[in-house]
């Protein structure tokens, strides 16, 4: 018989600490299957800051460190500038990249660093317990904002995607998401491009994944996917956002 | 002995490289010295001062509280430093561009026309070598040829200024 | 050379690789002398970050590779750099921070000031951890006490303070300096390079257990305590016969070894302890001086912080007098000579007995 699928190779045998439906361990099966299929397990480094991925380095069988709540895009900086050999990658919640990270991501693209941010978007603060974050779409109920989400008191939920495109470092943006298989292999091949910008030391790259939280949404695994697709997508419509690689997909 | 010097001035008349010349020309002398700039706001506005202190023992203190010797290169500084000058210390006046009465009787006075010397010369910005030199003469705190040194250090090779700034100091040191 | 200036040339002797920092009034001269020296050296970087706290997070990701890392500030950055100081504890990271500070609290004054030995000495973060707090008191010292951060540093994987003022950062000083840089450092052996040919590295602290965590609390504690048995340092100045032992520490010790030498010439019989450690502090030293001398007069350029700690270590078996100047005021050595005189008077210590 035909084996058509494996375990990662890179990812650790140990389960998930991750609520069923959500879609951290997704992008995690991918990032892991991606790393090994570009050879990429002994020069990488990940930092995940705090957010339900904090955890992250249990699961990535490569060099993982911990960092500050939004100081990845900093921490990644200094480990690439002292070791430029390294790939380097955060891997941050909305809240951590969009709020209390901005500065660093925004400086951190701003000077061209050859590093990958992913970016995972819920709509929500995850392990914190629901409240809103950044990119909690108009309307949207979280703990925080328990009458719906008032632009005019709590503000619109942000496209950061959008702004680090304008900024002259960002050299690759593409904004995926996470429910549906083909929207998980144009995951897989973005953040392969995002990589592949850094090892052809172009500049700083960025792949933004609209994830389901199920728990946080009150929503069941399906729902949350389908949210995704009805709701969260007009406000953060998928695709790519800004590419200046000069590598155009053959495909 | 312990001897503190503050120069005070414009920014852009060389009253930094005047306190740096001195320290320079002490520590090849080989006694203890410290140079402490005014810094930040304080000298933002164009005024700027340092103050050097030189001594045979360690240096407690780079702040010059009631100093032994002042050189006012221009007017607002003579206003903000000729009441704190020891008694019985020098007060050096740039007497070019400073031209008020000095109310102290318990100070000693020299007045050097430092700019005017400087525009005789055909280098009206050395006007602060032709001070230095008048304040090498009279403070006696280190030699002249140490001061050249020290020009010569700071200036690396170039001969032409070397040569125009010791021409300089030459005219203030003889003046006296 | 200005002192700010000194420490750049010290760490680049002292091997340092990479420098983050935040333009602040008064330790500037020494990002702009790494910009100019360090910037373009082979192997090296320089950014001036977007915020102090980037720059230390810059550090942070520096060492985690193993690079020989620093970042510079004055009080107000350095209260913005506490988070990263604590995770770089944390993690057992070396990193050296150097704090040329100023009057506070708030935006204070550019001027020197002494107010942020609390916070250096404290851990300043949030978390049970300390730093090891070195405080120069002369150009001289700043080049050979930065030396000894970024070895200590390694030494202990320990982030250290250099904790300085406004008025040693500008001050200018004949400096010699007793190292060349070393071509090349061995990369420490627990740095994350990739997993190259090794099982993979992770470095962090949280856990969801909280027995873990005690571990690494007791862990970090044991190493504080060797810390404090092998590295404190200080400097005495004629305490053999004082019946008065002035306290100080940086640019204020000078002041007062210029006040104790008057005091000498007038016949009263003064010393000075001053620690060149503040964390560790020398408290065994305070002790054993106690034995013989009764009388101490602490002098900082705060409204009293070290006093703290030279009460703790005298248990009460010695008088302590303060004398301070806050806010960026620099006092005199005759001002302290004043006080010194008054203090001797009163006590009546001149009186032989």
């Amino acid at each position: 018989m035909r084996k058509v699928y494996t375990r990662p190779r890179l990812l650790k045998r140990v389960p998930f600490h991750y609520c069923p439906g959500c879609g951290h361990s997704v992008v995690h099966r991918v990032m892991t299957e991606l790393i090994d299929e570009m050879n990429l397990g002994d020069r990488i480094i990940g930092i995940p800051p705090p957010g339900c991925s904090v955890f992250a380095y249990h699961y990535f069988d490569v060099d993982m460190a911990e960092s500050a709540h939004g100081r990845g895009a900093a921490v990644a900086t200094g480990i690439k500038r002292a070791f430029p050999e390294a790939i380097v990658f955060t891997y941050q919640g909305d809240g951590d990249l969009a709020a209390i990270g901005t500065a660093e991501t925004i400086h951190a693209a701003n000077r061209g660093e050859r590093i990958t941010a992913i970016f995972i978007n819920n709509a929500v603060y995850g392990m914190t317990g629901g409240q809103m974050a950044p990119t909690t779409l108009s309307d949207q109920v979280t703990t925080t904002t328990p009458y719906g989400r008032d632009t005019k008191i709590e503000g619109y939920p942000i496209r950061m995607s959008e702004i680090v495109a304008l900024i002259r470092g960002a050299v690759y943006i593409e904004r995926t998401a996470v429910n549906s298989p083909a929207n998980i292999r144009k995951t897989k091949k973005a953040i392969r491009k995002a990589f592949q910008a850094q090892i052809d030391d172009l500049g700083f790259s960025l792949v933004e994944i609209l994830s389901p939280c199920p728990t946080n949404w009150r929503m069941t695994p399906l729902e949350s996917w389908q949210w995704i697709d009805k709701v969260m997508t007009k406000e953060f419509p998928l695709g790519v956002i800004k590419d200046i690689t000069g590598k155009n997909d053959a495909d | 002995m312990l001897i503190k010097t503050i120069f005070a001035g414009f920014g852009g008349q060389g009253v930094m490289s005047m306190g740096l010349n001195l320290a320079q020309a002490a520590m090849l002398e080989g006694k203890n010295v410290t140079y402490l700039p005014s810094y930040g706001a304080e000298v933002r506005g164009g005024t700027a001062n340092c103050t050097v202190a030189v001594s045979d023992e360690e240096i407690a203190s780079p702040v010059a509280s009631s100093p032994d010797f002042i050189i006012a290169m221009n007017q607002p500084s003579l206003v903000r430093f000729q009441n704190q000058i020891q008694s019985g210390g020098v007060l050096f006046i740039n007497s070019s561009l400073i031209e008020a009465e000095i109310s102290r009787g318990d100070i000693d006075i020299v007045r050097v026309p430092a700019n005017s010397i400087a525009e005789k010369l055909g280098s009206p910005r050395s006007a602060n070598m032709v001070m230095m030199g008048a304040f090498t003469k009279k403070s006696n705190i280190v030699s002249v040829s140490s001061v050249i040194e020290g020009l010569k250090s700071a200036l690396k090779d170039k001969q032409k200024l070397i040569a125009i700034n010791e021409k300089a100091l030459m005219a203030g040191y003889d003046l006296l | 050379m200005s002192g700010n200036s000194t420490i750049g040339e010290a760490a680049i002797r002292a091997g340092c690789q990479c420098y983050f920092g935040y333009p602040i009034t008064p330790q500037n001269e020494l990002t702009e002398y790494m910009a100019a020296h360090l910037g373009r050296k082979k192997g090296c970087s320089f950014i001036q970050a977007e915020s102090e706290i980037a720059a230390i997070n810059m550090v942070y990701g520096a060492s985690l590779v193993g690079a020989r890392a620093m970042t510079s500030s004055s009080s107000p950055g350095i209260s913005l750099k506490q988070e990263g100081i604590s995770y770089l504890a944390a993690c057992e990271l070396p990193a050296v921070i150097v704090n040329m500070s100023r009057g506070g609290p708030g935006l204070g004054s550019i001027s020197a000031s002494q107010s942020d030995y609390f916070q250096a000495t404290r851990g300043g973060g949030h978390g049970d951890y300390r730093t090891i707090v070195l405080a120069p008191s002369s150009g001289q010292e700043l080049a050979d006490l930065t030396h000894r951060a970024f070895d200590l540093a390694d030494k202990y994987q320990i982030p250290v303070i250099i904790l300085g003022d406004g008025m040693l950062g500008q001050m200018m000083e004949p400096v010699e300096f007793k190292h060349e840089a070393p071509e090349e450092l061995p990369i420490r052996g627990n740095a994350l390079r990739g997993a190259k040919g090794r099982p993979s590295r992770i470095i962090k602290t949280f856990t969801s257990k909280p027995t873990e965590l005690e571990e690494i609390n007791w862990s970090l504690f044991r190493r504080y305590q060797l810390i404090r048995k092998e590295e404190t340092a200080f400097e005495t100045f004629l305490v053999e016969d004082a019946k008065l032992i002035v306290v100080a520490f940086g640019i204020a010790a000078r002041i007062a070894k210029g006040a104790i030498k008057n005091a000498r010439t007038n016949g009263m019989r003064v010393g000075m302890l001053r620690p060149v450690t503040l964390w560790p502090f020398p408290s065994e030293k305070v002790k054993e001086l106690a034995k013989r001398t009764r009388h101490f007069l602490v002098f900082e350029m705060n409204m009293g912080q070290m006093i703290e700690d030279v009460q703790l270590a005298l248990e009460g078996k010695g008088e302590v007098s303060f004398y301070g100047r806050p806010g960026g005021v620099i006092p005199t050595p005759s001002e302290v000579l004043r006080v010194v005189s008054r203090l001797y008077h009163q006590k009546g210590l001149e009186s032989g007995k």
